[in-house]
């Protein structure tokens, strides 16, 4: 079933650009043979704002070249001239659909470079919401999949059972999608009451909507004729293209941060890695479903484990002349999409000297995102992209 | 099989055909928010200060401190209120979270229409909304949610074994750290800088301290206040009571810091820290009258602006009050002389033992000094002229400070009752008690006044302390006779206090007759406040000057009486405090340079 996505080894050369000198596609567009579409900025099938330059020889892609840009708005520059308590509010915006790995990120980071330490109740409350936020991404992108092929019904569930998880966020954090509810030294809120039962049953919805998504798209035809070949990673890319989460872990990659450099009290829960190989479009969508369970189970562990008294925040200085002491540090996290890190560097000012985000978009939606196009059909664009789980905003700081 | 069921299994979600809708189908009904709920904002107007932390922590710029109608300004409050504008604003609640009085709220409320752009940047509480009244929404999280430390950095002090018996300074000064740690709580509102008497620019000194740049604090203190070491002493802090902080935590030390600034700049580099030019001269002279905190403060800023000053000064140091009233475990001599000596090195002519009045009159200040000012202070004890005070050990306690602070011998019997609960009477209650201690190894001390406890003007420091040096502190007495038997004095009678002041609060202390009690001692000393002296105004002076209908002088807002040549301040005409003498000083300095500029009648500023 395997497409094949190396030149060399293609069956028929005729109808595709030799290469040139360089080694790469020698592409004449006065020929006839080719042209060349753009997708994007702003397209359906293409997540966020980013633009693809695609050369197309019939239906097929031949070249292409994706362009970021679009959507800049110069966070990383911005935090230099904030508070760091000021940071939080904003560095949440860099990726908007999964917005609390950053805030838990900046905020670790910032408590290792100050010596302060979070308290154990803030620490699984922390947990709780990054598994809740990994939870409403998934709850979006696994039957986005089946969406990016025309299969929309996934979607609206998917949509009504997130709402859920955005009513528990909203009561837990005060937000629906920006909770800005971690900050350095702690989290901004105690569980209220009654919570523990209400998220339990958020996440039996969780459960019975992963039984029904399996059936309308991991066990359609259609789904799988769309899906399976589509996209493939080799194995051998993972560490060339610095591929992470579910998409290494399609390839036979068993890493998860969580298991691997266990951070806040993840050694303390009970949960497999789930790991598949053959890395297509299937396979990277069956890893995010399998995810998906795995982290509506580790919700309910995080609320059965958790203290039930404690301090939320430890005492922090004064938020307005908080100065952090001379250094440096990358913090780092297991989101939905892979390992994102934060590097913060201080020269012991107020404000942050620098502050750089590694977010896995970057080099899925550019560099893999260009080669994974080559021989793909036009119509699968929209698919592979959403299948690598690319988040725009967050290449764009 | 597997390719059927490939084919079949999707149909299964006609099965939801079955299941009821789980959209929300009702458009008018809202969906209330959750009890947490970051919404849009509310604002306690009674109990908002206007300090500004909310715009200061505000990383989008949405907040502005605007003055509204209806909302003055006033000690502890700036008279400004937040607006926010909604353009801008991104509901993270920071503002609310920073809040320093726990104003600031925000409601649950998800929707807000309006057809007016303009209506979308308002003044929560001053414009009314319809969700000013919900009680849900986001508050600030209890009890142990804070963006700031509510406790002061403490400081070290020496124990009360260690200091009963001596006058050894009991304040140790702040550390370099503890300093830093103290001025990172400043949250920059400058409340107390509308409130310090003198204005020190406070929020930029204790920048200073936080950015380790202490000439520069030095610099900014002497701008406003030129005796520093002892206002970083024993200044009775006003800029603290109003501190934004100390509505939900401990007040930032402010004096404290001060005195940390003004300690780590050494004498030799007074000048250099201060950086000041030598002015030009002006052929005018004035005589000042009391080298107090009024007549140093008002030496300094006038030598600065190139005039001769000559202090006249009845006792044989300088320092007033600061040195004869207050005793030097609250404020070492060489601290005070650091200040002072620095005010005379810019060339102010002191003359010692001089007693206005007596070795030479005023008339003749006035013929041969262009202005005159008076600081004299109040240095006559009151009595309570209960039947008999007019025994010989019943004594004055500025006397006996003013006696010791001169080095020397007091009367000290070996039991005293002290009538006063002012500082005044913490000040002497304290100093006997540690004569007590070095002659007879013991403190046999009854300090009562009519106030009780929470009431007492003393600072709550001063009592606490008083207490820790084993002084018996009986408030809320009032005294009725002294009992004197053989011609030796056995005791106060005293009698309950039920109220010290009436309702216009105009002082008339009403006592329980029934509740009657018995102090034994075998002096007493009364420190229940300090008069005026001015006899030394000549009757044509007089004559000339206005004066309240309770008999207090008159002068305008630049310290200038009604001979326009006489300028007065101080304890005299405010406070009676060290910092009002230095802001009247100050401010009296500028009538003063105004007034032989020719610029200022005494009708043009406004009486006080």
């Amino acid at each position: 079933m395997k497409k094949n996505n190396s030149f060399d080894q293609s069956p028929d050369r005729s109808k595709y650009p030799e290469n040139g000198p360089d080694n790469k596609p020698d592409i004449d567009l006065s020929s006839g043979k080719y042209s060349k579409v753009w997708q994007g900025p702003n397209h359906p099938g293409v997540t966020g704002n980013m633009s693809l330059e695609l050369t197309l020889c019939g239906d097929e892609i031949v070249d292409a070249k994706t362009h970021v840009g679009y959507l800049h708005r110069g966070f990383e520059k911005l935090f230099e001239r904030r508070l760091y308590m000021q940071v939080m509010p904003t560095c949440l915006r860099m990726c908007v659909p999964e917005s609390d790995t950053n805030e838990y990120c900046f905020a670790e980071a910032v408590e290792e470079l100050s010596g302060i330490e979070a308290p154990e109740k803030a620490k699984w409350l922390r947990m709780l919401v990054l598994e809740m936020s990994r939870l409403q991404m998934l709850l979006r992108v696994v039957p986005g999949q089946g969406g990016a092929f025309g299969l929309g019904i996934g979607v609206q569930w998917g949509m009504y059972v997130r709402e859920l998880v955005l009513d528990l966020f909203e009561e837990l954090t005060g937000g629906r999608v920006y909770h800005m509810y971690m900050l350095p030294g702690g989290v901004r809120g105690d569980l209220p009451e009654g919570f523990r039962e209400r998220a339990q049953s958020v996440m039996d919805e969780v459960f019975r909507f992963a039984e029904r998504i399996d059936n309308v798209m991991f066990t359609n035809s259609v789904f799988k004729k769309r899906a399976i070949g589509t996209g493939y990673i080799d194995p051998s890319w993972v560490d060339q293209y610095g591929i992470v989460g579910p998409n290494a872990r399609a390839a036979g990659y068993k890493r998860d941060i969580r298991k691997d450099h266990p951070y806040l009290r993840y050694d303390q829960l009970d949960w497999e890695v789930p790991v598949l190989e053959n890395s297509d479009v299937f396979t990277r969508s069956r890893i995010r479903w399998m995810d998906m369970q795995v982290t509506a189970s580790l919700i309910g562990q995080i609320l059965e484990k958790m203290p039930e008294k404690g301090s939320f925040k430890a005492p922090t200085p004064n938020a307005l002349n908080w100065r952090i002491p001379k250094g440096e540090t990358y913090v780092k996290a297991e989101a939905s999409r892979g390992e994102f890190g934060y590097y913060v560097v201080s020269d012991g000012s107020a404000y942050p000297r620098r502050i750089m985000l590694r977010g896995p978009s970057y080099t899925h939606a550019i560099a893999l995102l260009e080669r994974l196009l080559i021989r793909a059909n036009i119509a699968d664009v929209g698919a592979i992209m959403v299948s690598l789980q690319t988040c725009p905003p967050e290449i764009e700081r | 099989m597997s390719k059927l069921k490939d084919i079949l299994t999707p149909f299964t979600a006609w099965n939801n055909l079955a299941r009821d809708p789980v959209t929300v189908k009702d458009p008018v009904n809202d969906r209330p928010g959750s009890a947490r709920y970051r919404g849009f904002h509310q604002n306690d107007i009674e109990k908002c200060i206007g300090c500004g932390a909310c715009e200061s922590i505000c990383e989008t710029g949405a907040i502005r401190m605007v003055p509204v109608e209806g909302v003055e300004t006033k000690e502890g409050d700036s008279g400004l209120r937040p607006e926010v504008d909604y353009g801008r604003c991104c509901w993270c609640a920071l503002c609310v979270d920073i809040c320093s009085t726990g104003s600031l709220t925000m409601s649950n409320e998800y929707i807000w229409v309006d057809e007016d752009p303009e209506a979308f940047t308002f003044v929560p509480g001053i414009d009314p909304k319809p969700w000013d009244k919900e009680e849900k929404g986001w508050k600030k999280p209890e009890p142990d949610y804070e963006l700031n430390i509510k406790e002061r950095v403490s400081m070290p002090q020496r124990e009360a074994e260690e200091r009963e018996d001596s006058f050894i300074e009991i304040v140790k000064g702040y550390s370099r750290e503890q300093a830093i740690a103290e001025a990172d709580r400043c949250i920059d509102c400058g409340i107390c800088q509308a409130t310090c008497p003198a204005h020190m620019d406070i929020p930029d000194y204790i920048r200073a301290v936080r950015e380790e740049n202490l000439e520069e604090g030095f610099r900014i203190m002497y701008k406003t206040n030129p005796l520093p070491e002892v206002c970083g002493r024993i200044c009775t802090h006003k800029c603290e009571d109003v501190c934004a902080m100390g509505h939900r935590g401990d007040p930032i030390a402010i004096r404290w810091l001060k005195r940390y600034i003004a300690d780590s700049v050494s004498q030799e580099n007074y000048q250099q820290a201060l950086q000041q030019e030598n002015p030009q001269d002006k052929d005018k002279r004035v005589a000042i009258i009391g080298a107090g905190p009024t007549g140093l403060s008002a030496a300094y800023y006038l030598a600065l602006m190139g005039y001769t000053i000559k202090i006249f000064e009845s006792q044989p140091r300088a320092g007033g009050m600061m040195r004869y009233g207050i005793p030097e475990y609250r404020l070492p001599y060489d601290a005070l002389d650091m200040d002072i000596d620095y005010i005379l090195s810019l060339g102010v002519d002191i003359q010692y033992n001089t007693r206005v009045g007596a070795d030479v009159t005023l008339d003749e200040l006035h013929e041969n000094y262009d202005s005159v000012l008076i600081g004299t202070g109040l240095h006559a004890g009151k009595s309570t002229r209960i039947p008999g005070t007019d025994h010989k050990d019943v004594h004055q306690a500025i006397k006996l400070l003013r006696e010791f602070s001169k080095g020397n011998e007091i009367p000290l019997a070996r039991r005293i009752v002290i009538i006063g609960g002012g500082n005044v009477a913490m000040d002497i209650t304290r100093t006997l008690a540690r004569l007590q201690n070095q002659k007879y190894g013991e403190v046999h001390i009854i300090t009562t006044s009519l106030e009780t406890e929470d009431v007492m003007p003393a600072d709550q420091e001063e009592i606490d302390e008083a207490r820790e040096e084993k002084v018996t502190l009986r408030p809320g007495w009032g005294p009725q006779k002294i009992e004197i038997e053989n011609d030796q004095i056995k005791g106060l009678h005293v009698q309950r206090c039920l109220s010290v002041f009436d309702e216009n609060g105009r002082f008339s202390p009403k006592f329980d007759e029934e509740d009657q009690a018995f102090f034994e001692g075998d002096m007493v000393v009364e420190a229940i406040g300090q008069g005026m002296d001015i006899s030394f105004l000549s009757k044509k002076v007089r004559e000339g000057l206005d004066f309240t209908q309770r008999g207090r002088l008159m002068v305008n807002d630049w310290f200038q009486s009604k001979q326009e040549w006489l300028f007065m301040g101080g304890d005299i005409i405010q406070g009676p405090d060290v910092i009002h003498g230095i802001a009247n000083g100050h401010k009296a300095a500028r009538g003063i340079d105004m007034y032989l500029r020719g610029d200022l009648r005494y009708d043009e500023g406004r009486n006080k």
